[in-house]
């Protein structure tokens, strides 16, 4: 048997013994997918909401019907006067109220412009944001119907491409699958190899005639295939839970994945390679990479609205790139003459990451 | 007067007994040396001694409690030393002795006073500023046992104090485990160097769970003809 | 052949080696006698390539451990201080994989270890944690082993194992040496010097007497004399204070005296005690033990 034969087998069945760290490394990607899913992304259904009818005719009735027909808002408030609106608020009893102007129905009926306001709890900045976009999508597609112009007190002119619907699960999925990527293979593998400078037993394999580059192929193949299970695992929940549509080639999507869980493994030994303790390399994974994910990929903040230099930042951060490609693909359809270039990005990035740890990768002890 | 009173202990992990109805009985005072081959069940003694398990059956009672029923009454009573565990390396010296003396309960000037006092039997006052992880495994182990017994403890179980000490800091080492004695602080050890053996009043011999000699050292050595307990401790174990 | 000539190494201001020399003979064991903390570990991460020194070199059968590092990782089996196997995989498990680190099968060698393995054998498909102490020290001397290495380095093997355990694993050394390996071992157990071919004393990062334990025992001028007293406990510090007494220490049943001069009598020594107001004093010269040469070389080295 040779020497990465043995080492891998080995390496192996440390992982396998664990199950209860294996159990976790399935349980988290499910986990991190459903509760971004349906937490995090904010899916308006349902949402309390207040009426506060000024008009009082059949056709503020019948758009007061509309809206708590629409699935999106349940109307449980009834206002009758301005000073009502603040403290409905602050006790949370509701996060939106339709203001419905007076004299609604015979100024939509004379085309005068009937006013509808909408006012929004922006405690939440957000959902605020997209409550009023809903229900302005409701007003307007009643409006559309009743042939007649309903002013908004404040014209917004939204576009929404290729995610109409602001679906939040399409934009997470792509993100949550760089971070759980990048901690399965990153942080496990800097985690296994440092746990041998700690056991003692790295002296051993130092003092043996294993070479820099078997230790670390050997480390580095069973995360392989553990991130690959993984990543297959979010993309079969992305496409089969939250619909998210699968546009372009499976294999195209797998060769992003492949790249990216080898640049993370190269990473994961480069930190390894210089953290002395499993301590040092958990923290390095976190912030170093764990951190940089979540917020410099585009995956919960928009990269668009950062400042030059975290923008600059995330440029020279692999998982920024991993994420545009996985969009690109799933999303938009797109095909290797647009995404090659991330491509090329990431595998360099591997590639000189990959050097240097091997580089960095001590063969005595100081 | 009888500090630790052991009748019939039975401590069983699944269908492993570790420790098979010991029954054996320490005087104040009194160092009692506690040998055993590696596995033979002395750390699972040592841990229902010191009120950290609880046992199966039988009775054990340490400085007057029961240690099923007032583990921490033992707890409060005892001191505890080992080669792995005894200071915070990140420490200084006082620092150490602060922090002990504050898990045990006593006031800050209280700590003060036995602090200078420790210090200066120890000399090494002039060192107490300095990281405990300055010092030479030798100190580090004189002030792991002083600090063990900074609370005055009625015992102080020591386990494998002196592993790895040099020959000189080894004996330096059992001198002060004399003087404690002679405070009438008694002294339950363990150790691997059967030369240590010979300082204890009294030796007890485990194997696989139960206690196969007890004796004065002396007349241990006599009663199976043998001229060192090296010899004898071979002999009964192998 | 090892030939060890001029170490230095020092981490930050503290010096762990200093100018260390000496040689190993084909075939040899080895011991390196010191407490913890007086260079053992050092001294063999450089022996085994793992470190470089800051000066000095150090060659095994010629091979440079700086510059042949590659050649010397082949020919040397590695056992260090702390248990450091794998505990979640089984004895078999261990023995296989270093097996496969080195390149042979376990069945090649396995005459090699066949004495020290056939302890633990039966235990096969047990995880190496749940060995106990002297098992574990035995599966780690099969692993160093498998592959049938020139040289064996064993940093303190028997420390915090009890005294039967250390006797089978010095036993089973021996029969190592037999096959022709040559080892070097490192212990703080002074009565373990006895056992070895020749050995060395390390304190502080010197090295000095290094001799057959006969002959250090030998060269060992001071006259020691065994003391024995109704008093044991306040002996040793009683005897400190006589005069012209360079160390007294507590040996077993008995406190061992090492004078300065070398013409004191058991007799004077004995008056002086009485004085002291001892009783039942009983002096007598003894033989020194390896651990009276420690105690006394470490003495006339400050």
């Amino acid at each position: 048997m040779t020497a990465l034969k043995g080492f891998i087998i080995k390496e192996s069945k440390h992982i396998l013994r664990d199950w209860k760290t294996l159990v976790i490394l399935f349980v988290i990607p499910v986990a991190l997918v459903l509760i971004i899913g349906y937490v995090v992304s904010i899916d308006v259904k349902d949402t309390v909401i207040g009426v506060y009818d000024k008009a009082r005719d059949s056709e503020s009735a019948r758009l007061t019907a509309r809206i708590a027909s629409s699935g999106y808002f349940k109307p449980v408030k009834v206002i009758t006067h301005d000073a009502e609106i603040a403290p409905a608020f602050r006790s949370g009893s509701i996060r939106m109220v339709v203001v419905i102007g007076e004299r609604f129905g015979s100024r939509m009926l004379q085309n005068e412009g009937a006013v509808v306001q909408i006012i929004a709890d922006a405690s939440e900045a957000n959902t605020a944001q997209l409550l009023s976009i809903y229900c302005e999508g409701v007003i307007q597609s009643f409006a559309a119907g009743e042939d007649v112009v309903v002013k908004p007190p404040v014209e917004v002119e939204v576009r929404m491409f290729f995610n109409p619907s602001l679906n939040g699960v399409y934009m997470s999925i792509p993100g949550i699958m760089a971070l759980v990527l990048i901690i399965i293979t990153a942080m496990m593998t800097s985690l296994s190899i440092t746990r041998e400078k700690e056991l003692g037993s790295m002296e051993i394999l130092l003092a043996s005639p294993l070479t820099p580059f078997q230790i670390i192929i050997g480390k580095v193949t069973p995360y392989l295939a553990l991130a690959t299970i993984n990543a297959v695992t979010v993309v079969l929940l992305g496409y089969f839970v939250f619909r998210v549509p699968m546009t372009g080639s499976w294999e195209l999507l797998f060769l992003i994945n492949f790249v990216y869980i080898f640049l993370s493994l190269a990473l994961g030994i480069l930190i390894s390679s210089l953290a002395p303790t499993q301590m040092v390399a958990m923290f390095a994974s976190l912030f170093g990479l764990l951190l940089p994910t979540m917020l410099l990929s585009g995956f919960i903040f928009p990269l668009e609205n950062m400042p030059w230099w975290l923008q600059a930042l995330s440029r020279i951060l692999p998982p920024r790139y991993y994420v545009e490609a996985v969009k690109a693909v799933m999303i938009q359809g797109s095909t290797l003459e647009v995404v090659w270039q991330r491509l090329i990005v990431m595998v360099a990035f591997g590639l000189i990451y990959m050097a240097a740890a091997v580089k960095k990768f001590k063969i005595r002890l100081d | 007067m009888e500090i630790i009173i052991v009748k019939d202990l039975v401590m069983r992990f699944g269908s492993f007994t570790a420790n098979d109805r010991l029954t054996f009985s320490v005087a104040k005072g009194e160092i009692f040396g506690f040998l055993g081959a590696n596995g033979a069940g002395k750390t699972t003694t040592m841990k229902v001694l010191c009120g950290l398990l609880k046992p199966t059956s039988g009775s054990v009672v340490v400085a007057g409690y029961d240690v099923a029923l007032h583990p921490e009454k033992v707890k409060r009573n005892i001191g505890y030393m080992s080669q792995k565990f005894s200071l915070n390396d990140d420490l200084t010296v006082t620092e150490n002795i602060l922090v002990y003396g504050t898990i045990y309960g006593l006031g800050r000037a209280e700590i003060g006073k036995r602090t200078d006092a420790m210090l200066e039997r120890l000399e090494l006052t002039q060192v107490r500023k300095r990281l405990v992880k300055t010092l030479s495994l030798g100190w580090k182990q004189k002030l792991a046992f002083s600090v063990a017994t900074l609370h005055r403890p009625s015992i102080v179980f020591l386990d494998e104090p002196t592993s790895g000490v040099d020959p000189v800091t080894r004996r330096r080492f059992w001198e002060l485990i004399y003087e404690a004695a002679e405070n009438d602080i008694t002294v339950f050890v363990t150790t691997h160097y059967m030369d240590e053996a010979e300082y204890c009043d009294r030796v007890s011999i485990m194997n696989r769970g139960q206690i196969i000699a007890l004796d004065t050292p002396q007349r241990l050595k006599q009663a199976h003809g043998v001229e060192s307990i090296n010899e004898l401790f071979v002999r009964m174990v192998r | 052949m090892i030939k060890v000539r001029n170490i230095c190494k020092s981490f930050g201001a503290v010096r762990a080696l200093n100018d260390v020399s000496f040689e190993v003979r084909e075939n040899e064991l080895f011991g390196l006698i010191g407490p913890d903390g007086a260079g053992k570990s050092t001294l063999f991460h450089i022996l085994i390539s793992l470190m470089k020194p800051d000066s000095g070199d150090v060659a095994l059968w010629g091979l440079d451990s700086v510059r042949d590092y590659r050649a010397i990782r082949k020919i040397i089996g590695y056992m260090p201080g702390k248990f450091s196997l794998y505990e979640d995989l089984t004895v078999e498990e261990n023995l296989q994989f270093f097996a496969s680190v080195f390149g042979v099968r376990v069945e090649e060698n396995y005459r090699l270890i066949e004495d020290v393995y056939r302890h633990i054998a039966p235990f096969g498909k047990r995880p190496a944690g749940k060995l106990s102490g002297g098992m574990k020290q035995k599966l780690a001397l099969s692993c160093a082993l498998i592959h049938k290495p020139r040289l064996l380095v064993l940093d303190e093997p028997t420390t915090g194992v009890d005294a039967v355990s250390r006797k089978e694993f010095w036993d089973n050394l021996k029969t190592v040496r037999q096959a022709g390996v040559t080892a070097i071992v490192a212990t703080p157990y002074m009565d373990e010097a006895a056992l070895c071919d020749r050995i060395a004393f390390i304190n502080n990062g010197h090295i000095f007497s290094v001799d057959t334990p006969q002959n250090i025992v030998k060269r060992t001028t001071q006259r020691i004399f065994a003391v024995r007293a109704a008093n044991m406990r306040t002996l040793p510090a009683l005897c400190r204070s006589l005069p012209g007494v360079m160390a007294a220490y507590s040996f077993g049943d008995a406190v061992h005296l090492a004078m300065n001069r070398h013409d004191a009598e058991a007799g004077e020594i004995r008056q002086q005690l009485i004085c002291l107001a001892c009783e039942k004093v009983e002096v007598k010269t003894v033989a020194p033990i390896i651990e009276d040469c420690f105690i006394i070389t470490v003495k006339n080295q400050k």
